[in-house]
């Protein structure tokens, strides 16, 4: 999966000559993100009382979500930095669209 | 007045305490438990501490921590929006359109604001700030190839004169040497962009090696209106750079490291292709583009960029908005997984209820249209109870009582 991508963002950079290998996880915007695993999913809808689509969403062709593998009906855990809080918790439903 | 003696080893008194301070790990935000760590051990280890002392200091943080909470129930969109309104009212008052940025015209105030509450597609200025990597940020003639590299140069910025020859059919290039030298351009490379336009054959003057001639082919049937589209693309011809990228400057600036460090502004903003250019350091470069910016780093990236255009907006303005308000706002235009305007087609269209959208805009007509998608309405939000007259369930006015009768089952 990151392979495809890569090779994908390559093929772009070809337009401006030499090619550069860029990794958009690695840009200071962009926080942690990872996909959980179905039980651990599990047990944060049940912790937070919710249904997994009440959680704030994130589309499956958002660079990010491609990036990190994640499908639709996945959450994905991610780590903000938060000026108030130093780092905080959220999560967002993948949606397919 | 504590009892038992003063440690003054941090590794003791943390071993001592570790399962107050595993309580009070779970109970904190990150960086208040880091906060209050440090300090803990930076009182430690200058006057020492009792168990009992640190003990009574981390309940007392908890207890602070928690109760500086919002409440539940407590109506946080309707304190944002005022808390965001009220200071915009200063706003308009101070600027109005424009404020120059050394040689950049930014929009900055009250409209740049509404820019962004609105989801623009694009800036009305678009810019970029683009950093660079390890190898070029020090140098300033280094800076200087990468903004070549990048500003987006057409024949149309080089030449000094594009005339038509209209005896012997053909355009007139002069091309500027101060031009030429300033956007590291040779005349091969505008020769052979010339050649790729195909409006013609590109030849060099015997005696002037600024000036080209492009022959026109004299069988194609040419009016005056024809010549004047070639001319056009003559002058539009792309030499170098990226679409969009119309003018860099450099800055430098001192960083951390306290070294001179030189990066780009520029006017314009395409920050998919500008990452991928050599020289660039993709890790930090940003735009002011928050549409650009959620297709190429996603909407977690666009969130975070919202906030920190409106905390410059607002900063900028001298007005002290707590940043809790912005992010809450970022986090609503951020809930789809896209990122949507507050106002008609965004937030305020998208609500479920009828009657909300009906009390935000075009009542009649959002009236209407519910009835003919026979929507129904419970009457459970903010906007609903307050046309309806009923209680707004937000604060005091979300709880409600029950009572289980005797003789009477649950529910």
């Amino acid at each position: 999966m990151a392979s495809k991508r890569r090779s994908k963002s390559s093929a772009k950079a070809k337009n401006v000559r030499r090619k550069v290998k860029i990794n958009i996880l690695e840009h200071e915007l962009v926080p942690k993100h990872e996909v959980l695993a179905p039980e651990e999913a599990a047990k944060v809808i049940k912790e937070l009382g919710v249904r997994p689509e009440q959680l704030p969403w994130i589309r499956a062709s958002d660079p990010i979500v491609r990036e990190i593998g994640a499908k639709p009906g996945d959450i994905v855990r991610i780590y903000r930095k938060s000026p108030t809080a130093g780092e905080s918790v959220a999560y967002r439903y993948v949606v397919g669209y | 007045m504590s009892s038992g003696a003063p440690i003054s080893s941090w590794e003791e008194l943390s071993e001592k305490i570790r399962d107050k301070l595993e309580e009070a790990k779970a109970r904190l935000s990150r960086g208040t438990y880091e906060e209050l760590v440090n300090k803990l051990k930076e009182v430690t280890e200058k006057y020492g501490l009792a168990v009992d002392e640190a003990i009574r200091i981390i309940d007392n943080v908890v207890v602070e921590y928690e109760n500086s909470m919002v409440e539940p129930g407590e109506p946080v969109g309707t304190v944002a929006a005022q808390s965001i309104g009220e200071p915009g009212t200063q706003m308009t008052l101070r600027t109005f359109h424009f404020a120059g940025i050394r040689e950049f015209n930014v929009t900055l105030g009250l409209p740049r604001f509404i820019e962004l509450v609105d989801a623009r597609r694009e800036p009305s200025t678009p810019l970029m700030y683009v950093f660079l990597d390890e190898e070029h940020r020090y140098s300033e003639d280094k800076a200087r190839e990468v903004a070549r590299r990048i500003e987006f140069t057409r024949v149309v910025n080089l030449a000094s004169e594009v005339d038509i020859d209209l005896v012997n059919l053909r355009i007139i290039v002069k091309l500027d040497p101060v031009m030429l030298e300033d956007k590291g351009v040779t005349v091969s490379q505008v020769v052979k962009a010339l050649e790729k336009t195909k409006v013609g054959s590109v030849e060099q003057s015997p005696d002037d090696p600024l000036t080209l001639y492009v022959t026109l082919n004299p069988e194609e049937s040419l009016s005056l209106l024809d010549l004047q589209k070639k001319k056009e693309r003559i002058l539009n011809a792309k030499i170098k750079g990226i679409k969009k990228i119309n003018r860099v400057i450099i800055q430098s600036m001192v960083n951390e490291e306290g070294k001179t460090e030189y990066y780009l502004v520029t006017e314009g903003s395409n920050l998919r292709e500008v990452l991928a250019v050599p020289g660039v350091d993709y890790r930090r470069t940003y735009t002011n583009n928050i549409h650009e910016i959620e297709e190429v780093l996603g909407i977690e990236a666009a969130r975070l960029a919202l906030i920190r255009e409106m905390k410059e907006v607002l900063e900028e303005q001298g007005l002290d908005v707590d940043i809790r308000h912005l992010m809450l706002v970022a986090d609503v235009m951020t809930f789809t997984g896209r990122v949507r305007q507050i106002g008609r087609h965004g937030v305020s269209g998208e609500k479920y209820s009828p009657v909300a959208r009906a009390a935000f805009e075009m009542t009649s007509q959002n009236f209407f249209e519910a009835a003919v998608r026979g929507e129904t309405d419970k009457l459970l939000g903010v906007s609903e109870s307050v046309v309806s007259g009923s209680i707004v369930k937000v604060g005091t006015g979300m709880v409600e009582v029950r009572m289980t009768l005797p003789g009477r089952s649950k529910g």
